[in-house]
């Protein structure tokens, strides 16, 4: 997308928002949905579906998306940061965390 | 955009009505198709044949030797399903499950059924001419038997099944669904959701949905029993394809996944082949029951979550995806929707509905619940969805243990 893209904010608690089209390194992004109308700046790429971070998140802190914990940082997150699986994982899946971060490819069986 | 031109849809009367077919139990289908049944993998090949160049006969089967009440249940849920008219079923001649009491189970439920073993009948060009003979007069007697009746809303069973999910799932896709469940249940018609495993997290938000203290405690334990299961086989139902749509934790996905469960009072839980007692919301539990050898496994794919929603009298099954997905189901119409707009233009002969049009502004989350309203309609008037149309008649059973099913639910009135 050439226009700043927009992100869908859930929840008005929620501490991440999804990316409706692909933002760029750098780029402004408009933040829409529950909360007040906001721009914050993409720190990295971030693509379509995926998740910006809305504010500061501790290590150790929740991930919260339609107003619910939906995994805990595993290092501090800054805003606009991209948040996936290199810095959130799951507060049950024991596979999660193994995940590679771009394709989803899990890391853990072994094929020999 | 639907394709809803008038000229497609004969049968389609007005908003709202069009004429199904009435099956002896009451019930109504909106197609009349013929279904061969294989009892062991070793006639699969013979069904299949049997089936090849005929439109209207669909093929489900189990590859088991070693015969299993959960899919027996199964296959006679789908062999006297509403849209089924006929059925022929197709032992190799070992087996346990037997031909002959899945045809004795199927006339007993009104319909023309056949069966045979592939043993008695020489191999597999003598079976595949005898089985082809039986189909054409089971078909004149399907055809025969069909009552054309007027439909309304009240008689449509509808599931949802999601697949491949990505970020655009749970704020498009899914909730574009809800809302048409929503629509569904207040015009007295029965939705139906599944995908417990699905809901990780969410005990508290199941439970506050309870129709009643009965239905409560049944989605509390439904959900006590899905987190004991996940923990045991240390599997939770997220996929590869799924992180790399933008989902990061099962606990997102569950969010977005129950909205397609839309808003309205959950009326209780069924189990697989078990069919809803009143219309209504309800939620489908496919988890297998604890048992001494852990037996099944649960969602293995999504074919298999759509054919228990069949199963429970689905006449129609909306599939969610955003990764995209290219599957089809035996018995029932699958109608693909889709919130993610590339998606929706990527596979555009696959998807059905573009709900992606939420997201970028074009239509309300009412609008398309709206259209998505009037495609159903459409398919129910006699129209292929786009499974349909490519051909797809995708099934899959297992392997699983599901304790008898409850009275209460089992709705035997």
């Amino acid at each position: 997308m050439q226009t700043a893209p927009s992100a869908f904010q859930v929840h008005a608690t929620d501490n991440v928002a999804t990316l409706l089209g692909e933002a760029a390194a750098g780029a402004p992004v408009e933040i829409v949905g529950s909360a007040q109308p906001a721009t914050l700046i993409a720190r990295e790429k971030i693509e379509l579906g995926h998740k910006v971070a809305l504010a500061a998140i501790p290590e150790s802190g929740p991930v919260i998306k339609f107003g619910v914990i939906i995994g805990v940082a595993t290092r501090a997150i800054e805003p606009g940061e991209w948040v996936h699986l290199h810095n959130c994982r799951s507060q049950l899946d024991e596979r999660s965390g193994h995940f590679d971060v771009h394709t989803g490819e899990p890391g853990d069986t072994a094929y020999a | 955009m639907p394709e809803s031109a008038a000229q497609l849809v004969p049968d389609r009367i007005s908003d709202g009505t069009w004429t199904g077919y009435l099956r002896p139990d009451g019930r109504k289908g909106i197609r009349n198709h013929l279904l061969v049944v294989y009892t062991v993998e070793c006639a699969s090949f013979v069904a299949q044949e049997i089936a090849k160049d005929e439109p209207d006969t669909h093929v489900i089967g189990f590859p088991g030797c070693y015969d299993n009440d959960y899919a027996i249940r199964l296959m006679l849920a789908l062999a006297t399903h509403p849209n089924i008219g006929g059925v022929l079923a197709v032992g190799l001649g070992c087996e346990y499950t037997q031909p002959h009491r899945i045809a004795e189970a199927v006339r007993a439920s009104g319909r023309p059924a056949e069966s045979f073993f592939i043993q008695e009948h020489g191999g597999t060009r003598s079976s595949v001419a005898y089985g082809k003979e039986l189909l054409a007069s089971l078909r004149a007697r399907a055809a025969a038997d069909a009552e054309r009746v007027p439909m309304t809303w009240a008689d449509l069973t509808i599931g949802a099944e999601c697949g491949g999910s990505d970020g655009t799932s749970g704020l498009a896709g899914n909730p574009v669904v809800g809302r048409a469940f929503d629509r569904l249940v207040d015009l007295g018609g029965t939705a139906i959701f599944e995908e417990v495993v699905e809901m990780i997290g969410l005990r508290d938000l199941m439970v506050a949905r309870a129709a009643s203290p009965q239905a409560a405690l049944q989605l509390g334990a439904t959900y006590d029993k899905m987190l004991n299961y996940c923990k045991a086989v240390r599997q939770y139902s997220v996929a590869p394809g799924n992180f790399a749509g933008g989902l990061t934790t099962i606990e997102e996905k569950s969010m977005g996944a129950f909205a397609k469960g839309g808003s309205r009072p959950i009326q209780g839980v069924i189990r697989v082949s078990e069919r809803p007692p009143r219309a209504g919301l309800w939620l489908l539990d496919s988890v297998p029951d604890e048992h001494f050898m852990q037996f099944g496994y649960t969602n293995p794919n999504d074919t298999e979550g759509i054919m228990d929603l069949i199963a429970a009298g689905s006449q129609i099954v909306l599939f969610i995806t955003g990764r995209g997905s290219v599957i089809g189901s035996a018995v029932a119409p699958l109608i693909k929707v889709t919130g993610n707009a590339r998606t929706y233009r990527n596979m555009i002969d696959d998807m059905d509905f573009n709900a992606g049009r939420v997201l970028s502004g074009e239509l309300t989350m009412n609008q398309a619940a709206g259209e998505l309203m009037d495609l159903i309609a459409d398919v129910a008037s006699g129209c292929e969805s786009k499974p349909e149309r490519l051909g797809h008649r995708e099934f899959f059973f297992m392997y699983k243990h599901q304790d008898v099913p409850s009275l209460e639910a089992g709705c035997r009135m």
